[in-house]
């Protein structure tokens, strides 16, 4: 299908001079100036109490965090749990769970628009209590139906890490 | 505590884009609004009001920090007292129950409750990004945070535990656009149809852009006060004003990740049994437990046993069609697994508008008679205290004075609610208003 109109692009003009009208009273009616400008900044981000996650992916171990105190057992791990506040103990997870729900996302935040469609999933585990957010890969996105739920799948690890969740994603079971 | 009065206030039309008035301005064009319909001049007002609540939620859109300051000297405020407050897409309504709490507890007799967003100072996928930083930044926002994702996967969830459907989401979406027709203030004012929405992009399977709410600029204001802050304002204008009482607030918080909801036991309202729930688990990623506490608590207050029958409308926060039919049974209009239904029964439907299509129970309870997030817009910081105004002028029966039109007024309504609510149910406020006696 051809588009009837020429995309819009955010690239504007460089302009230096506005011209004033004599009469100051007409100011008013100035159509408002609209300036571009850019902003960018690294953060020197710890990881901190979160950190032996991102250290367990880099060697193909997906861990949680286990409560010392009540058992509780978190998928996405924190240090303390938030059903009892005990300490919590890093603890290796199932790398084989279901897929608890899901969605496939045709549009994203800017930084994962080049993405799409991409495929996220909540995956719940065997004897653990809460989930766990990550991407599902090896599922025809446009395929997309209720019957997933419950679909099993398997962890697996970028080879190269780049401690960010995403050194971890799920693939169906026999795939 | 004291008795706390809504008054008056003041909207500042949302649209995708204002860039002829910054915040300030747009703020200033709300407050105006409400300072006018009680009789009161800016000059005046400057001597009767005692402090103030600012409302916004992101300083990635504003990138000027504590913009509430200059909100406050824009209106001619200072040096009296304010606050800024934040948490999500709840902003709006966690401020009007701050402006509640400072009235009510005898700090200040008049209170300006004002909230605005621009989100138009950067592209649609830029601001999902910011919008997405309101989840945990080390484990869900970079797996591909996306707000509308992380709601497709709960309603995902209603629709494979409770048989919920596209279509009953479409008809929340046909509903609050048509309702939106008679709204002059808001962003999105349409008739469509089921097919309309179900033929729209696709977003994050299975939301639709008709199933989603849009960014937006504006600004709103509501004023709130005590009683001697109603006697104060009577006699600086000469007029009474007609207020409304906050007779009920009620909120609660989950926890930041989906993935660490619980699977428990349901938290029942009065008016329901613990088999009525057997075997489900709850909340699960598709309920919100904070939505409940917060209803629970609200209705306590306010002496609610059966909101459907003691309700006259609710304005809620529909920032997805999903969320809203969530949010009926969050709120107790109907059980949990039963929102698909109610819509389609028609319930929450303008009883007198003309949707094209036949419903069965049509109008027993208006949601969103404005038309809501989906079709007046989400201006964050502004909407839950635009939804505080649309619900004051509901119980003033001003309607036609404000919208140019009686079609969007509740007949007779006494009592209404509105509910703010952030990023997948992190935090919830519900806040019962009455009419004034």
């Amino acid at each position: 299908m051809s588009e009837s109109r020429v995309p819009e692009e955010e690239e504007g003009t460089v302009l230096f001079r506005v011209p004033l009208p004599k009469d100051l009273g007409a100011l008013r009616e100035l159509a408002p100036l609209i300036i571009k400008h850019h902003y960018e900044i690294d953060y020197i981000h710890s990881y901190a109490q979160d950190s032996p996650f991102f250290a367990g992916l880099a060697n193909k171990r997906l861990l949680g965090t286990r409560c010392g105190n009540c058992n509780y057992t978190y998928a996405t791990p924190r240090a303390h749990c938030m059903e009892c506040g005990g300490p919590c103990d890093w603890v290796d997870l199932p790398q084989e769970g279901q897929i608890h729900t899901f969605t496939v996302c045709y549009y994203g935040s800017e930084a994962f628009l080049k993405e799409t469609p991409f495929i996220l999933a909540l995956i719940e585990f065997p004897g653990v209590d809460t989930l766990f957010l990550t991407r599902v890969v090896g599922l025809d996105p446009q395929a997309s139906s209720l019957d997933w739920i419950g679909m099993a799948v398997k962890a697996k690890f970028r080879r190269l890490s780049t401690f960010r969740p995403t050194d971890v994603y799920f693939v169906p079971i026999g795939t | 505590m004291r008795p706390v009065y809504a008054v008056s206030g003041g909207v500042s039309k949302f649209a995708r884009a204002r860039p002829e008035l910054d915040f300030r301005g747009m703020v200033k064009e709300a407050y105006d609004y409400a300072l006018t319909d009680l009789h009161l001049t800016p000059q005046r007002a400057r001597e009767i009001v005692d402090g103030t609540i600012c409302s916004y939620f992101s300083d990635h859109f504003t990138r000027q920090l504590k913009a509430g300051s200059m909100v406050q000297d824009y209106l001619g405020l200072c040096p009296k007292p304010g606050k800024r407050i934040e948490g999500g897409g709840a902003t709006g309504g966690l401020a009007v129950q701050s402006g509640w709490e400072a009235v009510a507890s005898g700090r200040f007799d008049i209170c300006v409750v004002y909230g605005f967003e621009t989100m138009s100072r950067v592209n649609t996928w830029k601001g999902n990004e910011f919008i997405a930083l309101a989840s945990d930044t080390n484990f869900d926002y970079p797996v591909g945070g996306f707000y509308s994702g992380y709601y497709a996967m709960m309603v995902v969830r209603h629709m494979k535990e409770f048989g919920t459907t596209v279509d009953q989401m479409a008809l929340v979406s046909v509903k609050n656009h048509r309702n939106a027709l008679h709204n002059p203030y808001a962003q999105k004012r349409r008739q469509i149809t089921i097919e309309d929405v179900r033929r729209a992009e696709m977003v994050a399977w299975p939301l639709t852009m008709l199933d989603i709410c849009v960014m937006s600029d504006g600004a709103a204001a509501l004023i709130l006060c005590s009683e001697d802050g109603l006697n104060t304002l009577h006699k600086a204008t000469g007029h009474t004003p007609l207020p409304a009482k906050i007779t009920g607030v009620g909120g609660g918080l989950d926890a930041m990740r989906m993935a660490d909801r619980p699977h428990g036991e349901v938290i029942l309202l009065p008016h329901e049994k613990p088999e009525d729930y057997r075997g489900l688990n709850y909340p699960g990623v598709h309920s919100f437990r904070a939505g409940r506490t917060a209803a629970k608590a609200a209705y306590q207050m306010a002496g609610i046993t059966n909101p459907l029958e003691e309700l006259d409308f609710i304005e809620l926060h529909d920032a997805y069609t999903s969320s809203e039919i969530q949010t009926y049974e969050d709120m107790g209009l109907c059980r949990y697994g039963e929102g698909g239904k109610f819509v389609e029964s028609g319930t929450p439907f303008m009883p007198a508008v003309d949707y094209g299509y036949h419903f069965p129970e049509q109008g027993r309870i208006p949601i969103n008679p404005s038309g809501g997030l989906i079709a007046c817009g989400h201006p964050v910081g502004a909407t839950g205290i635009m939804q505080g105004v649309f619900a004051l002028w509901q119980l003033q029966g001003s309607i036609h004075t404000h919208f140019g039109s009686d079609v969007l007024q509740v007949k007779n309504a006494r009592r209404g609610a509105i509910h703010s609510h952030a990023g997948t149910g992190t935090y919830v406020v519900i806040s019962i208003l009455e009419k004034g006696e």
